[in-house]
Parts: structure tokens; C-alpha cells; sequence
């Protein structure tokens, strides 16, 4: 297969040079041999090798492929920040053209039409969805955008506070990032008490003061439970002129109430529940905020412009904010980041419409609280834990060990997640329902 | 030859010149809905009404296609742009990536998913021995944020000698990539600005007064953002270790040295890889990519957590968090398919495959120099390089450079070389295509600037007025329906 290379040499399959060329090249440059090109000192130069072994793409593809096949194959009902729907076989198709793939940032828009009007389009669905005005197309996952959250609300705050307020139930992983991010910005991250799986607003009251420049909640939370009191919340953030940051995804926001409405100034989440599949945890940030922070919001945005022709066109705006040009004083460091996984959110968005959209948010609603009361019917299970409205997921408390219990499905064929020393987690949507009697059936056996 | 785009022109042209397309956007008021939400759930808790794009699946995979139709990628033509390293993505990687074994919820059990644990294993593995480092992270889920990983692991070591408080400067020279100071901004540094010597290398003697013990870090590209190895790199070392600071290797450039050279063996503490350049993992129209960070042995405790390990019992492997981590960069294990898709690479081209694509890589970016007419101040380079515009304004050379069908280089950066066009045409293209690129540049360098600033014309769109975009700011569809 190596035809147009030099004879008795496996060079890189992709650089498409033969012989008679490389041969003229060096000649044109004036070098007997490549290595002459490589201006790199003795005592520093690599004389060794890796001792990797070079394949066929064949083996290649057969080594990899060897490799994941070493996963079980088990139906999961894992949730908890990172949820799995059906993902239509269009976005695949239309995601994987190459001109969309393999192309970059768009700094030549005049060429990369295409991609700024997806982005465009991806920004304008999400500012329908959240009712915030500005959305970009950037953040990595939830955990990142929550933090992106925090130091731009250190940086909107006109005073000098410097508390995060969180919920206790946030996610061990993204407490972690939110601390790792805004550690250098001097921002403690504090936690208020919820009651039975939503904000206790009276909790939160005595912990909230003039020196919190954030206060973050979900909706879904953590815990599959529906948010109660988020008007509420959004009162006691304003009266201390704190930011109001809230956690969702496009498909809870296609039924819930409107962040916007209920005086959210941010939302973050993770917006590859459409378009990825789980991915052992890849995502993408989804992050919207109010108009008037715009200059001040990290990550790239799109924007509506014209050309010489008076004709509508899209281009990168606003890029005096990015780390390209502002370096240090940017608003955040973010260089290559998830727009890819952006298309294909929007494509999926757009493949379900407002009716599908809906009907699949409003399925998930039915399937948890069906899902739920039957678990309660089983022995040894009471479910759901919280006496809330659920969306997608819910917790369900084992009068076994719950790790006992996770393990025992497990073998059985099934993922849950243990949360607690009698408490495991059940997530439902789309992708697994057909397999909901099975799973009842699993849990008599185990709990 | 010459790469030619579609013009899909928007109903507000129908009959106009540009008529020649006939093409509804897909977020016109046209094509939105609106539909009554109604629920299971209290009303209280829910929304009135959504309005979202309403189409059928045919009319979607149209869309999308024509917009794939008006982009620009490695697969369209050259995609020449320095320092981001646009290389020919292989087929096969996302045939394994989008295998349903790879598919799986970040919270499954070790013991469910040791197919995912044992490539990870493999892939650290794999970057350990390509950058002549001892433990490597697979979490940031880019280059930046490989950066951010790289500071926190410096911090960390520092805070656990004390230093933490006293070492509060990170050196960065001019030259390096915008994200270097950002990424050091964000871990709380003070940035010290290192200004390149005459040679457009680092200036020892700058180094030196620069160096002291407020030093945490030295952040460096090599070969750095002009093509040029720093032939100093023993010295460098030794002046930023004796003041008590580490040395960051930004692997942005790691496509120059595959084979030849390795930054654990120059005195490099700690480094990320940008494994969607160096191993070719599509870019994306802009990511994801992903970042991991390797470091000395000494700094393996302070990397972030979870990391894979052979399990110490049972065989096969298991996560575990290093003994002084400060936790994690990210929700879960970074990007996980650019990973998959970058192990995949490396499987393929193994020791032979890697070090002939840096020797082409290299090669190509020496003769494509030799053959245009814009002068290269800096030599001799590496895998890319920096050529002038001179009396020309380089981003209209670049605009102009799209009427001859190819993509134009980055440019006006770095700043050391005026009107920068910055070139990196990596190994993937041949003789011919390098030609045609030469053609490119040349014959835009006998041009006047007029025609320059009046281009491009072959493209989806004309010039576009990136201010007005800025001064008039409609970020969706939703704000152009305010405009108009």
C-alpha cells in the first residue's frame, strides 16, 4: 500500500509525497536530507524510539475496536448531570461532512459561512429556550460553564464580595471545577441547605449576603427533582445584587418555566443532551446570560453583519473580549473549543421542532414518575425519595445496601447509580424505556 | 483546482444579481413555530409557548448541506494556518469513535468499562513516551485548558514547598500564543512579559533579569511561534530551575519535533499536547479538541484526578487520584472521543509514521518558503514560518489569497514580523498542492491595494464588515427581527 513512497520506507500514510518530489523539494531547499532541516543541538536531540508498533489501518481500526469491546454491555439508567437521548441518525449524516469537521475557528468568515450561520442558529434556539438574550458557543460542559459563571459575575459585581453560593446538593465533580477556576480570582464557593430536594428558601436567606456575587441552583436539580422556588430565589439574589445562575438543559427548558422569567441573569448546563451520545462524559457548555453583560462574556459569539454586497452575513464578534487579542485581560482563556458538538445540538434541536422537543421533554416527566411508582411497589423500595415533581430521574431509597443493590443489577445487566448508604438513582428517558420491565423485574430479584 | 463555493443567497436577494441560489435560512420567521406547551406538570412550573425551527427531514439534511457547501475545511483545499496545524483527519478514527462500546455514561463501574480504561491507559502511555514525560493527564479538554492544568500543577508544587504565596509571576514571552497569558491570568498570576531578542529566540540575558523567586513558571513554545527552535533551550532551563521556578512546554508545535526531539529530554517540567493538531483530530469548525498535560516524575502527585492505572489487583485497570491532586478541570474525563480519535492516530502511524510526518511537515514548510516572494526575516524554521506583507496589509493579502481558492495563513501575528503572514502548511500536502499555494501567494504580491481591499469575489460572502457587527450587536435571530 505504500506505492507512491520512497521504496522500503513506512513513512506517515498521510503525507502524500512521492519519491521523485521529496527528492526535488530538498533539491529546491538546498538540503541533501530532511534531518538537515531540523535545527535541534546534539544534546537535545531524540535518538531513541517510542516503541510504537506502526499497523495497518485495518489493524488499526481492529486494535481499537478490541480494545472497547472490553466495556460491558449493560442498559443504563444513569443520569445525573449527563443524560442520554436517541440521537438521530441526520445529525451523524449532516455533522460528519467534512467541510464542517474538518474546517477550524472561522477567522476567515468570508469562507466559513456556513458554520457561522449553525452557530447563529444554535444561539438563537438557546435564546429562545432560556429567554436570555446573549448565548455562546464555547464552554467545554456544565462544570466549566458554571465556573465561567462565577468570574463573570465577580466581574459584573460592582462590589468587592466574593462568595459562590451552591446547593448542597451540586455534583462532588463540578463543585471541584467551580473551586479550580475560581480559586485565582480569590471566590469561595459556599453551600446553602435544600429541603427535601429543592432550595430551603429560608436557609438560603440566612446564608445569602451583600458579599455574595452569585447564587447558582438547578432546575432539574441533581436530583431529578423540579425546582420549586425559583422566583423566590431569584428575589432574595436581586435584593443582595447577586448574580442568579441556574442549571438546566434544552430539553427540561422546552417544558419549564423560563429562566428569564423567573430572573435568572445566567444559565448554564449542558447542551450536548441533544447531540451526543454519552460519550463517556464529553459535553458541551451550554452558557446564556443577560444583554447587558455581553462585553464582558468569555468564549465566542456570533454575530449578524453584512458584506460589500449589502448582503446578511455571519462573523465572530465582538473577539476583542477573546484571549487571542486581550491576552491576559481576556474574558476567559478559551481558544479551541466545543463548536462542533454545537452543530450538532442544533441540528438535533431543529430535527425535533417545538412539537418534538415538547412531546420529548413532557415523555421524560411521564416515564420517571411511572418508572418511580412502580420501583415503590417493589419490596424493599420506596421511591421517589423527594415528594416533588421529577424530570428524567429520581432517587429511590433501598432498604438493602444501595451499593449492594447497584451491584447485584449490575450483573443482571443494568447501571444505577448508588448515592447514598440506601439510596440509588434512576434515570429515564427515550433511549432506555423499552428496557423499564426488565429493570422492575431486575429490582424484585435484587432489592 | 481551485476550491469554489457555493453562494446560497437568502430570499432577501431573490431577483437580485446574486440570484442564482434561491434559499431559505432555516431561522427565518418563515420557518419557526410556535406551539402551546402543554404538560404534565403544574402550570406554574412550566412555560406558555416555544417557537424553534419547524421543518421535515429532507428539508433539514438540504439545509445543512448547503451549509456545509459555504465551509472551508482540511478536505476543501490547502488550510495553510500557522500555529493551529490543519492536517488531514484519517476516516477510520471516527468509524471507532462512534462505535457504541465507546458510548458510555461516565459513572459506570471500573470494573463495566475497562475497555475505556485500557485505552486511556494506552493513550497516556503513548503521549508519556512521545514527550519523554513520566505521567500524563487526559482531563483538559483543550490546549487552554491544558495550560490552566499545567498552572495548577506548578501552584500546587509550589504551595507544597512553601512557596506558594512568594512565587505569584509566570514569564510568558511575546511571541507565545494569547492563551499562555490568559490561562495564567485565570490561575491568579501576575503575567511578566519577556520580550524576544534580536534572533526572535528567547533573550538569555531578558531571561535571566525576568527570573527570581517570585518565578512560578516559564512558559514556552519550542519551536516557537516564528518556526524556530530555541537552540538555548539547556540554558533556559537551567536559569529558570536555579531561581526556583518550572518550565511549561505549550505543545502547540509539537508537530515540528515527533521523533526528533522530545521536551522531557530539554529540561521541561511540564507540557500539554494538542492532540487534535499533533494527531490529527478534526478540528471542528473550532473544537472540541483536548489537551492532555504529562509532567516529571516528581509532579506526578499534583495532577488532576481521576487518572488510570494497572489495577493492583485483578489485573485489567482502575482510576485512582493522585496522592496531592487539586481535583479536577473538568465534569468527567475531558473529551472523551477526541481522545479515542487521537489514540486511534497514533496506533496507526506508529514510530516510522510519526517521525516522517514531522521531517514532511518540516519539509514542506522550507520549500513552500523557498518558493514565494514575500521575504521570511526569521530562519531557519521548523514546520511553519513567518513571512511579510511589507508594504501590503497582510489581512488583505489574506482575503484576496481566498479568490485563489485556497485558505490564507494567520495573520498580523506575532508581532515581531510587520504585516505577519504565518504559514504552516503541514505534512498532509503535496508538491503540487504547494506549488498552487506559492501561485497564490505571488500572484497577490504584485497586486495593488485596491484590488486587495475589494476582495474576496469568489466566495459565499464578500467583504464582510466585521464593525458594523459589532456596533450593531444582533447575536440571534430573534435580535435581526428587532432590526429590520
Amino acid at each position: 500500500m505504500s506505492g507512491r513512497h520512497e521504496s522500503g520506507e513506512r513513512g506517515s500514510p498521510y503525507a502524500p509525497h512521492t519519491a521523485d518530489e521529496t527528492a526535488a523539494m530538498l533539491e529546491a531547499v538546498g538540503a541533501d536530507d530532511v534531518t538537515e532541516l531540523f535545527d535541534i543541538p546534539e544534546s537535545v536531540a531524540f535518538d531513541g524510539e517510542f516503541g510504537i508498533e506502526a499497523r495497518s489501518e485495518q489493524a488499526a481500526e481492529r486494535h481499537v475496536r478490541g480494545l472497547l469491546s472490553r466495556n460491558d454491555d449493560l442498559t443504563e439508567f444513569l443520569g445525573r448531570g449527563h443524560y442520554e437521548h436517541y440521537v438521530p441518525s441526520l445529525v451523524d449524516h449532516l455533522s460528519l461532512r467534512s467541510e464542517f469537521l474538518t474546517s477550524y475557528t472561522q477567522y476567515q468568515p468570508e469562507i466559513t459561512q456556513g458554520f457561522l450561520q449553525a452557530l447563529f442558529e444554535y444561539q438563537s434556539m438557546l435564546v429562545e429556550l432560556t429567554g436570555l438574550g446573549i448565548v455562546n458557543a464555547s464552554m467545554y460542559d456544565h462544570a466549566t460553564a458554571l465556573a465561567e459563571a462565577a468570574l463573570l459575575a465577580a466581574r459584573v459585581r460592582s462590589t468587592d464580595g466574593d462568595r459562590v453560593l451552591v446547593p448542597d446538593y451540586l455534583l462532588a465533580e463540578r463543585r471541584d471545577v467551580l473551586e479550580n477556576y475560581t480559586d485565582g480570582a480569590g471566590l469561595s464557593v459556599e453551600t446553602f441547605a435544600t429541603d427535601d430536594g429543592n432550595v430551603d428558601t429560608d436557609a438560603l436567606a440566612e446564608t445569602i449576603d451583600d458579599d455574595a456575587v452569585m447564587v447558582y441552583v438547578e432546575n432539574p436539580t441533581t436530583r431529578g427533582t423540579i425546582e420549586e422556588h425559583l422566583a423566590a430565589v431569584g428575589d432574595l439574589a436581586d435584593d443582595h445584587a447577586a448574580l442568579f445562575c441556574l442549571g438546566s438543559d434544552p430539553v427540561a427548558l422546552s417544558v419549564l418555566r423560563e429562566p428569564e422569567s423567573v430572573g435568572a441573569d445566567v444559565v448554564v448546563g449542558d447542551a450536548a443532551t441533544l447531540g451526543l451520545p454519552t460519550a463517556y462524559g464529553m459535553g458541551l457548555g451550554l452558557f446564556a446570560c443577560r444583554e447587558d453583560f455581553v462585553r464582558q462574556v468569555p468564549g465566542r459569539l456570533v454575530g449578524a453583519s453584512e458584506d460589500a454586497a449589502d448582503k446578511r452575513t455571519y462573523t465572530l464578534t465582538l473577539q476583542t473580549r477573546e484571549q487571542h487579542i486581550r491576552r491576559e485581560r481576556a474574558t476567559s482563556n478559551i481558544c479551541t473549543n466545543q463548536a462542533w458538538v454545537a452543530l450538532r445540538t442544533a441540528i438535533h434541536a431543529a430535527y425535533l421542532g417545538p412539537d418534538g422537543l415538547v412531546d420529548l421533554a413532557n415523555d421524560c416527566v411521564r416515564l420517571a414518575a411511572d418508572l418511580a411508582q412502580r420501583l415503590d411497589d417493589v419490596t424493599g423500595l420506596q421511591a421517589p425519595v423527594h415528594d416533588r415533581h421529577h424530570f428524567r430521574e429520581f432517587v429511590a431509597h433501598t432498604d438493602q445496601p444501595a451499593g449492594a443493590v447497584a451491584s447485584d443489577l449490575e450483573a443482571e445487566g443494568f447501571a444505577v447509580h448508588a448515592v447514598g448508604e440506601h439510596e440509588v438513582q434512576v434515570c429515564i428517558t427515550d433511549s432506555n424505556e423499552h428496557a423499564a420491565d426488565e429493570l422492575v423485574a431486575a429490582f424484585e430479584e435484587v432489592a | 483546482m481551485n476550491y469554489d463555493q457555493a453562494r446560497w443567497t437568502d430570499g432577501a436577494a431573490k431577483g437580485g444579481e446574486d440570484a442564482e441560489g434561491q434559499y431559505e435560512p432555516l431561522l427565518s420567521e418563515k420557518n419557526s413555530e410556535e406551539v402551546e406547551v402543554e404538560s404534565p406538570l403544574p402550570d406554574e412550573l412550566t412555560r406558555d409557548s416555544l417557537e424553534l425551527p419547524a421543518l421535515e427531514e429532507p428539508e433539514l439534511a438540504r439545509h445543512y448541506t448547503r451549509l456545509s457547501q459555504m465551509n472551508y475545511g482540511v478536505e476543501s483545499g490547502p488550510y495553510p494556518l500557522g500555529s493551529c496545524t490543519m492536517k488531514y483527519n484519517p476516516k477510520f478514527t471516527e468509524d471507532v469513535a462512534a462505535l457504541p462500546s465507546a458510548a458510555v455514561h461516565p459513572d459506570r463501574s471500573e470494573r463495566s468499562v475497562q475497555g475505556s480504561l485500557a485505552l486511556m491507559h494506552g493513550l497516556q502511555d503513548y503521549l508519556a513516551r512521545i514527550g519523554g514525560m513520566d505521567a500524563v493527564s487526559l482531563q483538559p479538554p483543550a490546549g487552554a485548558a491544558g495550560e490552566f492544568t499545567g498552572i495548577l500543577v506548578a501552584k500546587a508544587f509550589h504551595e507544597q514547598n512553601r512557596e506558594g504565596d512568594r512565587r505569584d509571576e509566570i514569564i510568558v514571552p511575546d511571541s507565545a500564543h494569547g492563551t499562555n497569558f490568559a490561562s495564567a491570568a485565570l490561575a491568579g498570576y501576575e503575567v511578566v512579559e519577556l520580550p524576544s531578542g534580536d534572533d526572535g529566540r528567547v533573550d538569555l540575558e531578558a531571561l535571566e533579569a525576568a527570573a527570581s523567586d517570585r518565578t512560578a513558571l516559564f512558559m514556552l513554545t519550542n519551536p516557537n511561534t516564528l518556526g524556530l527552535f530555541e537552540r538555548d533551550i539547556e540554558d533556559i532551563a537551567e536559569i529558570v530551575h536555579d531561581a526556583g521556578g518550572l518550565l511549561y512546554y505549550d505543545g502547540a508545535n509539537l508537530n515540528a519535533l515527533l521523533g526528533q526531539a522530545r521536551p522531557g529530554d530539554m529540561g521541561f517540567d511540564i507540557m500539554h499536547y494538542n492532540v487534535h493538531k499533533t494527531f490529527a483530530t478534526p478540528h471542528g469548525g473550532g473544537g472540541p479538541g483536548a489537551g492532555p498535560v504529562g509532567v516529571t516524575d516528581r509532579l506526578a502527585e499534583f495532577l488532576p484526578a481521576p487518572r488510570v492505572r494497572e489495577a493492583e489487583e485483578g489485573g485489567g485497570y482502575e482510576l485512582f487520584d493522585p496522592e496531592n491532586t487539586f481535583g479536577k478541570v473538568h465534569g468527567f474525563h475531558g473529551n472523551w472521543l477526541v481522545l479515542v480519535k487521537a489514540y486511534a492516530y497514533i496506533a496507526r502511524l506508529g514510530d516510522e509514521g510519526l517521525t516522517d510526518a514531522s521531517a514532511k511537515a518540516v519539509l514542506n514548510a522550507n520549500y513552500l518558503a523557498s518558493q514565494i516572494d514575500y521575504e521570511v526575516p526569521f530562519e531557519p524554521f521548523h514546520h511553519e514560518f513567518v513571512a511579510s506583507a511589507g508594504d501590503q496589509d497582510a489581512a488583505d493579502v489574506a482575503k484576496r489569497m481566498l479568490d485563489y481558492g485556497v485558505h490564507p495563513p494567520t495573520t498580523k501575528w506575532p508581532e515581531i514580523v510587520p504585516e505577519a503572514l504565518m504559514t504552516e502548511p503541514t505534512e498532509i500536502e503535496g508538491k503540487d498542492t504547494l506549488d498552487q499555494l506559492a501561485e497564490a501567494f505571488d500572484a497577490v504580491a504584485t497586486e495593488d491595494d485596491e484590488t486587495l481591499a475589494n476582495a474576496p469575489n469568489r466566495t459565499t460572502a464578500r467583504r464582510i464588515d466585521q464593525t458594523s457587527a459589532a456596533r450593531n450587536l444582533r447575536l440571534s435571530w430573534q435580535a435581526l427581527g428587532d432590526d429590520e
